[in-house]
């Protein structure tokens, strides 16, 4: 077959596995950056058009809403950015930056979207969608329990997805390119016939999935043909093998509007169609780049319509249109490639931008030239994170992607229930308080003791708090089963699913905010004196604290042990409660920036914080309490440990000047591939890297037209710092930025 | 015994080649015009750790040294504990890690034991004449040569560091006579200047200590590079 011409290996040409493509047929790089080409004419006509717009997006909060047409893989015409100067095409609707309304998740809350930006649905659409169509959000409602309704409103389980779509799925869209999509059918077809046996709901349920697959399947192809490609058939090149991975991935944000879509693991395997054709001497390294900047243009222009209450919790329009790059093959070589360094480069062509995510699988044994590269692209543009490769390979092996922003999954073969979080620290006060809410003064959860000490003893208040996370946890499980179930049911991601094997593992990921406040309060309890200070009601709305305690974020195992305690324990309790579809329980350490809202709708607490205010992102350490320097704070969140128990990831943001860093560009890009490489040494998951100054940011919040794409990094993704709100901007500047003593 | 630190940097990145785990030692003779470490002058300090305890604290952090970075000893001065300080060089050593000592070298001696564990020695120089030196520090310069003469006696890499003060030694007649002095000087690998900052200044307000340089403002640094291009021509 042309399109295969000069690829090795046979496995993959008899079954479906993307894998065996690569490691038979990819080039590793170990040079440097000196190969890479600037921004092409075109690309650079097509990006002036796109930051035009941007800058009237910006203003107005959302450019454009499509309200005559629902989501769906074919329902939309063809669209353009520029046409005669755009090499890849296609875009979610008919206009750039135009957004979808997606009526499947949640009627109101789509409804509540458009009303934010003034828009309004048509009648016809809304009528009739509502007449003959449930949602998800419906069927979830008839479903939970008044326990979960009651975590949900007090803000003990926040997030959850259960008006919008879940995402956190990812397509192999690398399928498309290398099958063509009759083939993809054509196995479908073949499992669909093997499923026979339809004596229970599993399997009745799953026929009726794969048949919904291969309806998208055809639908996507008719998608494709609006844009005159016919990928029925395998790319024949570099520039088909880009249009066709991104045709998958633009049916699945056409028809999902998931919280997280990732685009998974796209750069290698992208690479050996760019080599081939290099070498045939029909692209030249110019082409290549152009190629994929304006790959990476499509994907910046991904857009959803969200409600301003979502804004507040995941700030800055995000997509999470996440890219793993590099990593380690099983077999001890790198992957990376050139076009690892072609789609950091863009960063420069086009500027930096938050999305797409881009994620450096890192490892020990990367090539020197290329750490070096991402480690000089951060100190640059503050858009890349760092995950470790060297201790996901070992769980889901050398061709698993990041979806969102730490979740692993094996690409094609796992996807993972998307669960939003827990409020840990919340949940410490209620153990505190009887399981009222110490805001509300409502009754959260039932039959709980409440500690009437006047001082707290800490063995006491411990396991007391242990046993709230037992309830805790039963009741978050109940409402992610319901959630997922109900998801599956009425907004069902068919082309994602499509793209993955018929007989996926699923991964349901549980996540805890708050966790450096619930441990640095248990330090409190146990090292120093804490005495509550109750109101009439006997709800303790105020803490005192007598005496010195270690706190969280110091390399001190004398606290540090009791955050390892307490995620183990969370999910050991978890686990004790069977999933829907059998899934797999994972947790992550994750906040995103929800850590603002999470710390407005909690208490004081007996570490001294004060009622309101922000948590730190993710597994960060608490603001100003480390007190030995960035390493001892990066040692402490190495301490929570990733396999088996946070298992869906720990975040970490680290923020640090330049001038810490070191006097010349060359000391500081070398010691932050040490800060990378020390901190994953020690079995560390995940890494923000932000190198600017506060007063930078200051600066930005007041002028910030100065500053038109500054992006930085937070909690398991970058941002445009333009689109924080006031809050979340103060609240970026009050962390911990790493200076010279 | 136990040794008087005043704190730890676990990411000292400008003290030292590559990434340094900093101990900044507790207590100093010299009482320095511009000192921004006024909370290390006292002997004793709150946090007092073995030499064994110490080095444990470091090796946690081996993981991030690469192939320049290790241990700095600053302060204070750190040559005022010399027993400890040779224990925990020592000890250093013997985990293979690079040592590097941040001084004014104004000690007790026993600098040839202190001196066999250390890697590099960076030399805080306060003046190059008596008086100046008197003026600057309220301690007499002799020590401090000989210190560095047992440095140069040992062939021990050196880097030269020299905080440039307006009104006090940013003249370009100052700097050619460091230059100079550096000049007559073996195994110097780099100048440093460092700016005069005023970032100390709340901690002697906090201490409740006269600070005397009340008037003089930050070095410019665009002044401070250009009597640094004199060293190089």
């Amino acid at each position: 077959m042309e399109a295969w011409k000069n690829f090795k290996g046979e496995k993959w040409k008899s079954e479906i596995n993307v894998e065996d493509f690569i490691l038979n047929n990819y080039h590793e790089y170990q040079g440097d950056d000196t190969f890479l080409e600037g921004i092409s004419e075109k690309t650079k006509k097509v990006w002036d058009k796109i930051s035009e717009l941007l800058k009237i997006e910006l203003e107005k909060g959302v450019l454009d809403v499509e309200t005559k047409i629902v989501s769906g893989i074919d329902n939309f015409k063809a669209g353009y950015i520029d046409k005669e100067n755009e090499v890849i095409v296609g875009l979610q609707t008919d206009a750039p930056l135009k957004r979808i309304v997606n009526l499947y998740g949640g009627i109101r809350m789509a409804h509540t979207s458009l009303e934010a930006y003034g828009y309004e649905l048509d009648k016809t659409v809304g009528d009739y969608f509502k007449e003959f169509r449930k949602s998800h959000n419906d069927g979830v409602f008839d479903a939970y329990t008044p326990d979960i309704r009651r975590a949900r409103s007090a803000g003990l389980l926040t997030g959850l997805p259960d008006a919008y779509g879940r995402g956190r799925i990812i397509g192999d869209y690398r399928r498309v390119a290398l099958y063509g999509v009759d083939y993809l059918i054509e196995q479908k077809k073949n499992d669909l016939n093997s499923i026979y046996d339809i004596t229970n709901e599993e399997t009745i349920r799953l026929r009726e999935e794969v048949c919904e697959q291969i309806r998208a399947l055809e639908e996507m192809k008719s998608m494709a043909n609006k844009y005159g490609c016919d990928i029925s058939v395998p790319a024949k090149n570099a520039k088909e093998a880009i249009q066709w991975l991104y045709f998958g991935y633009l049916a699945s944000v056409k028809e999902n509007n998931g919280a997280a879509e990732s685009i998974g693991r796209t750069s290698t395997f992208l690479d050996i169609y760019i080599e081939r054709d290099l070498e045939d001497g029909t692209l030249t390294e110019k082409e290549a780049q152009e190629l994929i900047d304006q790959f990476i243009i499509k994907l910046r222009i991904i857009r959803h319509l969200r409600t301003p209450e979502y804004n507040e919790l995941f700030a800055g329009d995000p997509t999470w249109v996440t890219e793993s790059l590099a990593g380690m093959a099983l077999d001890g070589k790198s992957l990376v490639t050139k076009n690892s360094f072609r789609y950091l480069h863009t960063l420069i062509n086009l500027g930096t931008s938050p999305e797409p995510n881009l994620t450096v699988l890192w490892s020990e044994n990367l090539p020197e030239n290329f750490k070096k590269y991402c480690s000089k692209i951060s100190i640059l543009t503050d858009a890349i994170q760092y995950e470790n490769d060297d201790i996901m390979r070992p769980l889901y092996g050398d061709d698993y992607a990041i979806a969102c922003c730490v979740s692993a999954m094996k690409v094609g073969k796992q996807m993972q229930f998307f669960g939003a979080r827990c409020n840990l620290a919340k949940s410490l006060l209620y153990a505190i308080n009887g399981g009222i809410d110490e805001k509300s003064g409502k009754l959260v959860i039932e039959n709980v003791p409440k500690i009437t000490d006047d001082i707290l003893d800490y063995e006491k208040t411990k396991d007391a708090y242990y046993s709230i996370l037992e309830r805790v946890a039963k009741t978050y499980v109940d409402a992610m089963n319901v959630i997922h179930y109900m998801h599956d049911k009425y907004a069902y991601e068919k082309i994602q699913m499509a793209l993955h094997d018929t007989n996926v593992e699923r991964l349901m990921a549980f996540g805890v905010a708050g966790l450096s406040v619930a441990v640095d309060s248990l330090s409190a309890i146990k090292y120093a004196k804490v005495k509550p200070i109750r109101n009439e009601e006997g709800i303790a709305i105020d803490f005192e604290i007598e005496g010195n305690y270690p706190k969280y974020g110091n390399d001190d195992d004398r606290v540090d042990n009791i955050a390892v305690d307490l995620v183990t324990k969370f999910v050991s309790e978890l686990k004790k409660h069977p999933l829907y579809k059998d899934a797999i329980h994972t947790l992550s350490v994750l906040t995103i920036t929800s850590n603002v809202v999470y710390g407005k709708k909690t208490g004081a607490t007996p570490d001294g914080r004060a009622s309101g205010v922000a948590f730190a992102p993710g597994a960060n350490p608490m603001h100003g309490r480390d007190s030995n320097g960035a390493l001892a704070s990066l040692n402490s969140v190495a301490k929570v440990p990733y396999k088996d128990i946070c298992q869906d990831g720990v975040s970490n943001t680290f923020s640090i000047v330049p001038n810490a860093l070191g006097h010349s560009e060359e000391e500081r890009i070398d010691n932050l591939v040490h800060i990378l490489d020390g901190y994953f040494k020690q079995g560390a998951h995940h890494l923000n890297v932000n190198v600017l100054n506060r007063e930078m940011l200051i600066d930005a919040m007041e002028n910030p037209g100065k500053y038109p794409t500054l992006t930085i990094r937070v909690s398991g993704y970058a941002v445009n710092f333009n689109r924080l709100s006031k809050e979340q901007q103060k609240e970026v500047i009050s962390r911990t930025f790493h200076e010279v003593m | 015994m136990k040794g008087y630190i005043n704190s730890i940097e676990t990411m000292g990145l400008v003290d030292g080649p590559g990434i340094r785990f900093v101990v900044f030692m507790q207590g100093c003779r010299l009482r320095c015009l511009y000192c921004h470490n006024p909370e290390t002058w006292k002997k004793e300090s709150e946090l007092e750790l073995t030499a064994n305890e110490l080095v444990k604290r470091i090796l946690r952090y081996k993981n991030y040294f690469g192939e320049d970075g290790g241990v700095t000893f600053s302060g204070g001065e750190p040559l005022l504990q010399p027993e400890f300080l040779v224990e925990a060089l020592k000890l250093c050593k013997q985990c293979n890690i690079h040592t590097c000592l941040d001084t004014a070298g104004f000690g007790l001696g026993n600098y040839e034991e202190i001196l066999k564990y250390t890697d590099l020695v960076i030399m805080d120089i306060k003046a190059l004449e008596a008086e100046p030196y008197k003026n600057l520090t309220g301690q007499n310069i002799e020590e401090s040569f000989h210190f560095l003469e047992v440095c140069q006696k040992m062939d021990k890499k050196m880097w030269i560091r020299q905080v440039i003060v307006p009104g006090i030694n940013d003249t370009e007649e100052y700097v050619l006579q460091l230059k100079e002095f550096v000049s007559k000087l073996k195994n110097v690998e780099k100048v440093e200047f460092l700016p005069y900052e005023t970032l100390g200044v709340p901690k002697y307000e906090k201490l409740k200590i006269p600070y005397r340089l009340k008037d003089v403002s930050p070095m410019d640094t665009k002044r401070c590079q250009e009597l640094y291009s004199l060293l190089e021509k």
